[in-house]
């Protein structure tokens, strides 16, 4: 079964019809979806300057990746939660929508840049925990991952303007 | 006041912006993005005031360091704020959400560099553990309250 084909199959289910044809629940969880923003790229986002050496550097960054990360994690759980959703509401839409293909591809993006993070550089992060320059990989890091959030919220926020663009 | 609006949504600048398919969305994203940044310079501090979060530091130092960011976001939020307001302002003339948002958001800022302000940089040994709760709470519930508010703007 192609891409598109299983989510014309979810297009089809009635619980897909329901979210689209809803007024109130879609845009309650749209809601929810911008909202979560602040919490999680809020906190993502300060974990990120401090890797790049640009604010907290009283406080060591294990401390801060330690202290904000279930933070952003929770809010990321939220994000995902209501954005399946909001992919389930319209999935052929979606599918064909390039602004969320570019989404999707920064969400993986960020994903690998984190993991990278977590595998390489955090290892070490007991060495330079208190630098007043962080290490070249943990800016890298930070400044991927805050490129990254503006490419996502920017996609994100284009979505509805896909017939403008390329209509 | 609704002349100013009508004169506001009618000057040049902003029958260009309408007409154009990716100025608004683009400025709206860049308000997202300074949104963004003002939840996080807001909830490191709020967080700690409820002793979440970077619970193990002093919270002046943290305010300081915050509040920087914070002044950032504003500078953000605030100008393309308004461009995004004057697109449409003499609809949301009519819209309560707008009003709301706009008097909460008064609301928020006058708190925050006042009552919060003096709380969050003052001597740790001064501060009372309920007192700086319920500014952490009142805090993030008028920041609520205005992007709720700022979210039923843009309801169809």
């Amino acid at each position: 079964m192609s891409l598109l084909s299983f989510c014309e199959w979810l297009a089809a289910t009635p619980p897909s019809i329901a979210l689209h044809e809803s007024h109130y629940m879609f845009l309650i969880v749209l809601t929810v979806h911008v909202l979560t923003l602040c919490v999680f790229v809020g906190t993502a986002v300060m974990i990120d300057l401090r890797l790049l050496g640009l604010t907290m550097l009283h406080v060591p960054a294990s401390e801060v990746v330690r202290r904000l990360v279930p933070w952003a994690g929770g809010g990321f759980l939220v994000m995902v939660i209501s954005g399946l959703l909001l992919f389930y509401a319209a999935p052929v839409d979606r599918y064909e929508n390039l602004f969320f293909r570019a989404k999707m591809a920064m969400l993986v993006l960020a994903g690998v840049n984190a993991w990278v993070f977590h595998k390489k550089v955090y290892r070490s992060i007991a060495e330079w925990d208190l630098d007043p320059v962080p290490p070249p990989g943990a800016r890298l890091a930070g400044g991927l991952a805050l490129a990254l959030w503006a490419g996502l919220i920017l996609a994100g926020r284009m979505i509805p303007y896909q017939l403008y663009w390329f209509g | 006041m609704l002349e100013f609006f009508e004169w506001l949504q009618y000057s040049s600048l902003l029958v260009a912006m309408r007409g154009s398919p990716w100025l608004f969305p683009i400025i709206a994203s860049m308000h997202l993005l300074g949104l963004a940044l003002l939840g996080g310079a807001v909830l490191v501090v709020d967080l700690r005031l409820l002793g979440l979060g970077l619970s193990r530091q002093p919270v002046a130092r943290l305010a300081r360091d915050a509040e920087r960011w914070l002044l950032a976001s504003l500078a953000v939020m605030l100008p393309t704020g308004t461009l995004l307001f004057m697109c449409f302002a003499t609809k949301y003339y009519y819209l309560t959400a707008f009003w709301v948002k706009v008097i909460s958001l008064l609301a928020v800022l006058a708190f925050t560099f006042s009552v919060r302000r003096r709380v969050i940089m003052a001597d740790e040994r001064n501060m009372s553990a309920i007192g700086s709760k319920l500014v952490a709470l009142a805090s993030l519930s008028l920041w609520t309250a205005v992007a709720l508010a700022g979210r039923l703007i843009g309801f169809p």
